[in-house]
């Protein structure tokens, strides 16, 4: 839990990036209004047959295994005691934290009557049978743990600010409306002794919350695979079975540590930061592993259920299966080999494949294998698939913003980061 | 400055975990929905060679529920003054429905939908909130809209595709029948749509009896019907039961098998929440390795010197 891992990312904020971001977050909110006051249905092409559209499938059960890089990345730093990742921690909990903090948001936006939600926190209407229940309350427990997991991000910056640009505008703004000079002073000096205060003692019981955000995960990634047990007449045989949980839970954490890969040379690619090959190539050593284990609980349960023989009906839901296999063993294959771990290029290739491959089982588990029965169609319509990209757009502006306000970008060490022909270490300390 | 910290933590760990394992017994301890005994259950018996298409009983439920059930007249395209109920199938408006099945010009049947009040219902297993609730006296599935948070995990989950959501209002309900439970039955007793047919193809009673009645009539004409009772055994048992001289999937009820979605997926979900002891296992499982782990670290869990940190920052 070393702070000095990490760094803030020095350039300007308003980029045309940042504007175009915004555009698309804005015209997303302006559908949400628009929701709210003429109902789902004005907006979406959701219907009775398929209640879950693509804000259910993508924002919430495929949203939030892409947030899922905190997760893989704790597992992997606090009980494999890999500490040598440490310093990827910190962006992979942000990117968690937005993840979910909007699948929560999405949430909110898709359920008919959000003001009711209130009764998630009365104990006389839990309804323990319903995974629901379980998802819902994990989710909000670790988007708490995710903020405080973070918070000693925004506490080292808080101590060290100098606060200039807040003194400027104070001083700006007219004598009725702004605060005295020595006020304002005094009130961040106290922030500041504040943040000094609770830093050091929120590091002593850091880890416990830490777990919990390990726990937390493991309940809730399972419980999104136990939402669809119940749809035993609704969803195609090649997809529902009693291990959907199980599938979910290795899903996501194959998903989150493509995830940290792709995030990691995006960011470096885009902040022109050096690539972190070598925390990579680590990486990548571990993902094929973790999806053979998946796809042998694939096949294995086809096997055992008599159902493989879907596989080659050849039909729209066996073309779904097979691209989704594909995806996910295509990019495995890649990373198997050395030498393409060692490749900023294929590395890069095959954590997108990985990741379009996991995000395309959990789109064939909630809609694609999903069969109400006759004269039932869905397609996300337009304003349901902007509000979607609003929300992404927002999440992708924020982690923008957020790493040029405050240390969360790995420290650049000298030169050490730099040749990207590094020799490929599988198990580097 | 650490030890006493973490110590203390980790008491409060320890007493959390106690009240968590406590709290574990109100999860495991939940009596199974289904009754055994099906004599005080209400229901319905809807006789489609009975039925002549009037759609009193559909006119019926939407003047005696309509307030309750906030349902709305749906317009036909042809019908501008909106003078004419014309709903084309269950709806945020219309909680049951008779449609015309014609399979050729003299082979025909009626079917009338709406909730077949399952004994073992997946929409209150599903439920997380306790919206969707089962009487365990009457067997009457019932929503509360004060409840629901609107998630449609119920539409989801219905393998008769029985619970609308009203997609175009602003304040949505799930609608579904309620066997009247708080208008008609209520008052007169009979559900409204019961109390409408005029040629007696809706009984409303005791499961027990209706059962017993269409046993009866299946052994009366054995000619006119199918012999089997739809909701006899799908899905672990309907208090709404047809009787039909066409198949069933053919009118729309699907062939299902005789156990409850809902026992399928609450026995993996109470096999892994089993009085909360796995998770709590792993949280204590997990702590212990990361405790473990941090302390073969050099510098333990507390920072760098602070030496380190002000010849690395630089402010521009």
């Amino acid at each position: 839990m070393s702070h000095d891992d990490f760094q803030r990312h020095e350039a300007s904020i308003f980029t045309p990036a940042f504007f175009a971001l915004l555009l698309l977050t804005l015209i997303g909110f302006f559908l949400v209004a628009m929701r709210f006051v003429k109902g789902i249905g004005a907006v979406s092409n959701m219907s009775d047959g398929y209640p879950w559209g693509i804000w259910i499938t993508y924002d919430v059960a495929t949203g939030t295994a892409i947030a899922c890089g905190g997760y893989a990345m704790a597992i992997l730093v606090y009980i494999r005691n890999q500490m040598s990742y440490h310093p990827m921690i910190r962006s992979a909990v942000l990117t968690s934290l937005f993840g979910y903090g909007l699948a929560g948001f999405s949430v909110m936006v898709d359920v008919g009557r959000p003001w009711n939600a209130y009764n998630f926190f009365i104990p006389s209407k839990w309804q323990v049978n319903s995974a629901m229940f379980e998802v819902a309350l994990c989710v909000m427990a670790y988007t708490t743990v995710l903020l405080i997991e973070f918070l000693p991000a925004l506490l080292t910056r808080l101590e060290e600010a100098d606060s200039r640009s807040l003194r400027r505008l104070a001083d700006r703004l007219h004598r009725r409306i702004g605060v005295a000079p020595d006020r304002l002073m005094t009130r961040i000096e106290w922030a500041r002794a504040g943040a000094a205060w609770l830093r050091p003692r929120l590091d002593k019981v850091l880890i416990f919350i830490i777990v919990l955000g390990i726990t937390l995960p493991t309940m809730h990634q399972s419980s999104l695979g136990s939402l669809l047990l119940i749809a035993s007449t609704k969803l195609h045989p090649l997809w529902h079975t009693g291990f959907l949980p199980l599938l979910f839970l290795i899903n996501c954490v194959y998903i989150g540590y493509s995830i940290c890969i792709l995030e990691s040379v995006l960011s470096s690619y885009a902040f022109k930061r050096p690539f972190e090959t070598r925390e990579l190539t680590g990486l990548a050593a571990i993902i094929p592993w973790v999806t053979v284990i998946w796809l042998s609980v694939v096949v294995g349960d086809l096997l055992w259920r008599g159902q493989l023989g879907k596989v080659f009906a050849f039909d729209f839901y066996a073309g779904f299966f097979l691209l989704e296999i594909g995806l996910v063993a295509g990019g495995a294959f890649i990373l198997f080999s050395r030498a393409n771990r060692a490749s900023v290029r294929w590395l890069f290739v095959s954590a997108a494949m990985i990741v379009l491959g996991g995000a395309l089982y959990r789109f064939n588990v909630y809609l694609i294998g999903f069969n109400p029965g006759d004269g039932w169609r869905y397609f996300p319509s337009l304003a349901e698939f902007l509000i979607t990209v609003g929300i992404i757009a927002f999440e992708i502006l924020c982690y923008k913003v957020l790493v040029k306000v405050l240390p969360v970008l790995p420290r650049l060490h000298g030169r050490d980061h730099a040749p990207p022909a590094a020799p490929p270490l599988t198990q580097p300390h | 400055m650490a030890r006493p910290t973490r110590r203390g933590f980790l008491v409060g760990l320890a007493a959390g975990s106690a009240a968590l394992v406590t709290a574990g017994s109100v999860f495991s301890g939940d009596p199974p929905a289904a009754a055994g005994d099906d004599r005080d259950e209400l229901g319905m018996l809807y006789d489609a060679t009975r039925c002549v298409g009037c759609k009193a009983c559909m006119a019926a439920c939407k003047r005696v529920n309509g307030d309750y059930g906030a349902l709305a007249f749906e317009r036909a395209p042809f019908d501008p003054d909106g003078l004419w109920d014309a709903p084309q199938d269950l709806s945020g408006s219309t909680r049951t429905l008779i449609k015309l099945f014609k399979q050729s010009e003299s082979e025909w049947s009626y079917v009338k939908y709406s909730c077949m009040h399952c004994r073992k219902p997946s929409c209150v297993s599903v439920c997380p909130v306790s919206a969707m609730t089962r009487d365990p006296k009457t067997g009457i599935v019932d929503y509360s809209k004060d409840t629901c948070i609107g998630c449609r995990y119920c539409q989801v989950a219905c393998a008769f595709n029985i619970p609308r959501f009203q997609w175009d209002s602003a304040a949505p309900q799930i609608v579904k029948c309620d066997l009247c439970k708080h208008t008609h039955l209520e008052k007169t007793g009979v559900t409204a749509c019961a109390g409408a047919c005029p040629v007696g193809a809706i009984t409303f009673g005791r499961r027990h009896d209706l059962l017993a009645e269409a046993r009866r009539r299946l052994a009366e004409k054995p000619g006119s019907y199918l012999g089997h009772i739809y909701g006899e055994h799908e899905v672990g048992g309907t208090n709404h039961l047809y009787l039909a001289a066409m198949p069933f999937n053919k009118l729309g009820l699907p062939q299902l098998p005789a156990e409850p979605p809902a026992e399928f997926s609450e026995k993996i979900q109470h096999t892994i929440y089993k009085g909360f002891v796995a998770p709590v296992a792993l949280y204590g499982a997990l702590c212990w390795l990361a405790l473990r782990n941090l302390k073969k670290q050099p510098h333990g869990d507390g920072s760098r010197a602070p030496g380190d940190r002000e010849e690395d920052r630089h402010e521009p």
